[in-house]
């Protein structure tokens, strides 16, 4: 409870922090306080220590595994904020720094009720308030016409989605007579409701694919990531998504077994669907944005197998996959936000005349690719292995298919290395300071530490 | 101890050559630490070869069942201390060559080094792999940054083969890691005792064997190769064809026939079929070749080939003969590359068709030439006879005619390296090779040295053989 509470109020502080100053210096450090207190107070919750309680007639289950994720989610916020925060406050001619800010808590609540939900109707609160925030993040450059294009898309495509969930809920409410989802058993369903309860499923499937961007729900996906301002789309890209596959494990997790052999059919089909689009389209891109829009789509596509294989060892995975994902993609944006030129060819000889942005972007990219040493390898290894533990010899076509687009994307990640050490150019670069080389290099340290010891993430879960 | 410290002392050395800026400075620190390296080598063969001293086991990810599990046998000491005097003599052969931002190429050589070491000092297959993939990464980033125009894509086609080939791998090593009896481990003893089904065996046997093919290389995994060694600088190539594809034929002993004894056998003649016409293919290609690299780098298939054909024999002889031709074909190869090196950066060339009576001028660099040339044909009394002459005696206890037909290499061997041999030293002088001297007095010096090995090593072949035969007995019974 305490995340949710606290995160609320670290919004409403950060509204009126806009009223009193308007110095963006004083309005990110307060922003960087709350997440602190945020964090703080979630880590107690999380042992039991000052935690709130307050009655919610089960709606909401507080379990280890959410709130857990909840502690890695504000933390990778607030790498975020600190590498980052100045250049959210330049958004939108600067005047809005508190209100973006303040939007960022309310999302975080959202994600607070979403891994902890237990009601039908929480999970629709959750995903509502995680991203009506971000409806207006995405158009927060309000004189860039892309930006608002971008806002415009996602709201109509969000609402669209919405508007599945809440029919799939309704389906399920039918079928079961109630909104818990700890309650649900599908063998005490009768035969005349017998279809409403998978297809309500699979419509509520449909609506956190969309939040995810698996494929075929992705479509929406480049362009709000390549029109939102860059801090907003690595926002996006890397919390408010992982929070969307823990919606989906919560969601599966005491359901799953009695779906039978079709939902075995559908899901890899998905995979292997997000997996084709996010990898061959993101090798034609010219621009890195646009490119890390669908190398984010080819990423969830492998965050996807947590939610096939639904074992311990998915779970494990999805925090260190969470942790490695979001740290090595807040880095490249944040390199991607000091480049002039974002398409390929800006980041020709960024090595010769930067030497420590090139070194650590590409300690991201090859995290992203999955190279040992690197936290990216151990998130791919505990998503095989969580699957190979699953389905021995029957799934591994699918590991196999999943190899080979890991492999493809080996060549467009790699594409920057290439521009950024082997071209000559003369990359133009905005101006940054100590702090922010300060925080690539931990961003980076943090990518080779888990690289390293994966177990030093989990071991806190044990804990 | 020892095996750790020839990872820790190449890595270390290689990150802080990172800061050296000095062309001077990084030539005689890296050169200091690979000698530190080869001592380090040398003292686990002749002063600590006990157990204790040979072996290391950390925990690394308990729950998992992986630890951080080195272990060093006759082999792996044999191919240790192969990397640990490749690097030096590199280092020699290459001191008066300039390279923009010596720190950083010096550097990844080093690195290079380190995560070869890894590779052939692991006994956790998850430590393996991390090694196979490590050595990637620098060699990756070397061969990019420095070498001929076509460089980054010919590194890219060469960096993207082995990812695949080793994401295939991390899916065999996956499902025997859950083919371990209890909690599961990914120690090489579990592997070595599974029993796995026939089928199983089968099927698993080739997502390894395709990650060993790309890196020795074989035959129809070999496309890379010739682009990557020709286009990198030829320290570099060094670096990869003496040593890193000893990564793959290591491998293979170590990894694939042990673990799947009945996919051996049943494949066998197969892959050595495939072998055989790898050697008879790259050696014809060899002969039309007008490039002195893209010679080299054919012959190099053709050999590691004959390699991959012996272990698949399966009998005594030829193992030890693989054993012996791994350490010999480094150093006769080192040799070879580096009179090449040495002849490009005199007359500015690597067309055989632009050279002739560079002897007249370079008297002593052709003797060396003509020597390591002999070598390569493994003329008896130079170091790789021995190993080629086992490796053919097991070839023949499996199957003569795949042997005769393997032994037709020997002849296409001396055709294209004597014709090299011919065009560059003799025949009459040309413009480029009119104002030749020879070579600097660190490249003569070092080849002596390697010539001396190669004589001692073809005279006296007995230490190499007494190191890995344990190993080989060891592996072989299994």
């Amino acid at each position: 409870m305490n995340a949710i509470i606290f995160s609320v109020i670290g919004g409403v502080v950060m509204m009126f922090t806009g009223i009193i100053t308007q110095q963006k210096k004083a309005i990110r450090n307060v922003a960087i306080i709350a997440l602190i207190i945020l964090l703080l107070a979630n880590i107690f919750d999380t042992y039991g220590i000052l935690s709130i309680h307050i009655g919610t007639h089960g709606m909401l289950n507080f379990q280890k595994f959410g709130l857990y994720f909840n502690t890695l989610a504000y933390a990778a916020t607030l790498l975020f904020i600190l590498i980052s925060g100045a250049d959210v406050t330049q958004i939108g001619e600067g005047k809005h720094a508190a209100e973006f800010f303040a939007l960022i808590f309310f999302s975080l609540s959202g994600i607070a009720i979403i891994t902890s939900y237990n009601s039908l109707l929480l999970l629709f609160l959750g995903i509502e308030i995680m991203s009506i925030p971000l409806y207006i993040l995405t158009g927060g450059d309000k004189r860039n016409l892309k930006s608002n294009e971008a806002s415009l898309k996602y709201f109509l495509m969000g609402s669209f989605s919405t508007g599945i969930l809440l029919m799939g809920i309704a389906l399920m409410y039918g079928a079961h007579g109630g909104f818990e989802i700890s309650a649900m058993k599908p063998s005490a369903v009768s035969n005349e409701y017998g279809i409403l309860d998978p297809l309500g499923l699979v419509l509520v499937f449909i609506a956190i694919a969309f939040k995810v961007s698996a494929a075929p729900f992705h479509f929406w996906t480049p362009d709000v990531y390549d029109g939102s301002p860059s801090v907003f789309t690595s926002f996006m890209a890397t919390i408010i998504k992982a929070a969307g596959f823990i919606a989906f494990i919560r969601l599966f997790d005491n359901k799953y077994v009695e779906l039978g052999l079709s939902w075995r059919i559908i899901l890899p089909l998905v995979i292997i669907a997000t997996l084709l689009v996010g990898n061959i389209t993101a090798i034609f891109q010219q621009s890195v944005k646009r490119m890390m829009a669908y190398s984010s789509i080819a990423q969830a596509g492998f965050m996807l197998f947590a939610v096939f294989a639904e074992n311990d060892m998915a779970k494990e995975g999805i925090l260190i996959y969470t942790v490695a994902y979001s740290v090595a993609t807040i880095g490249i944006f944040a390199v991607l936000e000091k480049m002039e030129d974002i398409s390929l060819a800006g980041y020709n000889g960024l090595a010769k005349k930067h030497p420590l942005l090139a070194a650590t972007n590409t300690i991201f990219l090859l995290s992203l690719t999955g190279i040992p040493l690197t936290a990216g390898f151990f998130a791919k290894y505990y998503m095989l292995l969580s699957v190979i533990k699953y389905g021995g010899s029957t799934v591994t076509w699918l590991v196999i298919v999943a190899v080979i687009f890991a492999a493809i994307s080996a060549y467009y990640y790699f594409r920057v290395i290439q521009a950024m050490y082997f071209k000559t150019g003369n990359p133009e670069v905005r101006s940054y300071n100590k702090g922010f080389c300060f925080m690539l290099v931990i961003l980076a340290a943090i990518t080779i530490l888990i690289g390293i010891f994966p177990t030093i993430i989990l071991n806190w879960f044990y804990f | 101890m020892i095996p750790f410290l020839l990872i820790l002392v190449p890595l270390i050395g290689g990150l802080i050559s990172f800061l050296l800026k000095e062309d001077r400075a990084a030539k005689s620190w890296s050169l200091l630490i690979a000698l530190i390296t080869l001592a380090i080598s040398l003292s686990g063969i002749y002063f600590f070869n006990n157990a204790d001293a040979l072996t290391l086991d950390w925990p690394w990810m308990p729950a998992l069942g992986t630890s951080f599990n080195l272990h060093m046998d006759g082999m792996s000491s044999m191919l240790t201390l192969l990397t640990a005097i490749g690097l030096p003599v590199i280092f020699v052969a290459i001191y008066k060559n300039n390279y923009a931002k010596p720190g950083n190429f010096y550097a990844g050589m080093l690195l290079t080094q380190a995560g070869m070491m890894g590779v052939f000092v692991a006994a956790d297959a998850l430590v393996f792999y991390f090694f196979w993939e490590l050595a990637l990464i620098p060699a990756y980033f070397l061969a990019s940054n420095w070498g001929g125009e076509k460089r980054v894509a010919a590194t890219f086609k060469f960096f993207v083969y082995t990812f695949v080939g080793s994401l295939l791998m991390l899916i065999g090593i996956f499902y025997l890691y859950f083919q371990t009896p209890g909690n599961h481990s990914f120690s090489i003893d579990a592997f070595y005792h599974l029993h796995l089904k026939t089928s199983q065996q089968y099927f698993f046997f080739w997502l390894f064997f395709i990650a060993f093919a790309i890196k020795m290389p074989i035959f129809p995994f070999h496309t890379w190769q010739p682009d990557a060694y020709e286009q990198a600088s030829t320290g570099v190539t060094m670096l990869l064809s003496a040593l890193m594809v000893k990564m793959g034929v290591y491998a293979t002993i170590r990894w694939l026939v042990p673990v799947f004894p009945q996919a051996t056998n049943y494949f066998s003649m197969l892959i050595i079929i495939l072998s055989v016409i790898g050697m008879l293919y790259t050696s014809l290609i060899a002969i039309r070749q007008d490039d002195v690299k893209r010679v080299i780098a054919y012959s190099s298939i053709a050999h590691i080939g004959l390699m991959c054909a012996a272990i698949f024999a399966q009998k005594q002889a030829g193992w030890n003969g693989v054993m012996v031709q791994m350490f010999n074909h480094g150093i006769v190869v080192l040799g070879l590359w580096i009179v090449a090196d040495a002849i490009e950066q005199q007359i500015g060339t690597r067309k055989l068709s632009e050279m002739g009576g560079m002897a007249q001028k370079a008297p002593e660099l052709a003797l060396l030439f003509v020597i390591m040339a002999l070598a390569n044909v493994a003329l008896p009394l130079t170091n790789s006879f021995i190993g080629e002459f086992l490796m053919f005696n097991g070839l023949f206890q499996y199957n003569i005619v795949i042997a005769i037909f393997a032994l037709i290499t020997i002849i296409l061997t001396a055709v294209y390296t004597l014709n090299t041999v011919q065009k560059i030293f003799y025949g009459e002088l040309v413009s480029t090779t009119n104002n030749a001297i020879d070579a600097g007095l660190n490249v003569r010096l070092i080849l002596w040295v390697l010539v001396i090995v190669i004589f001692f090593f073809g005279i006296y072949p007995e230490p190499m053989i007494h190191l890995t035969n344990d190993t080989v007995n060891a592996l072989l019974a299994k």
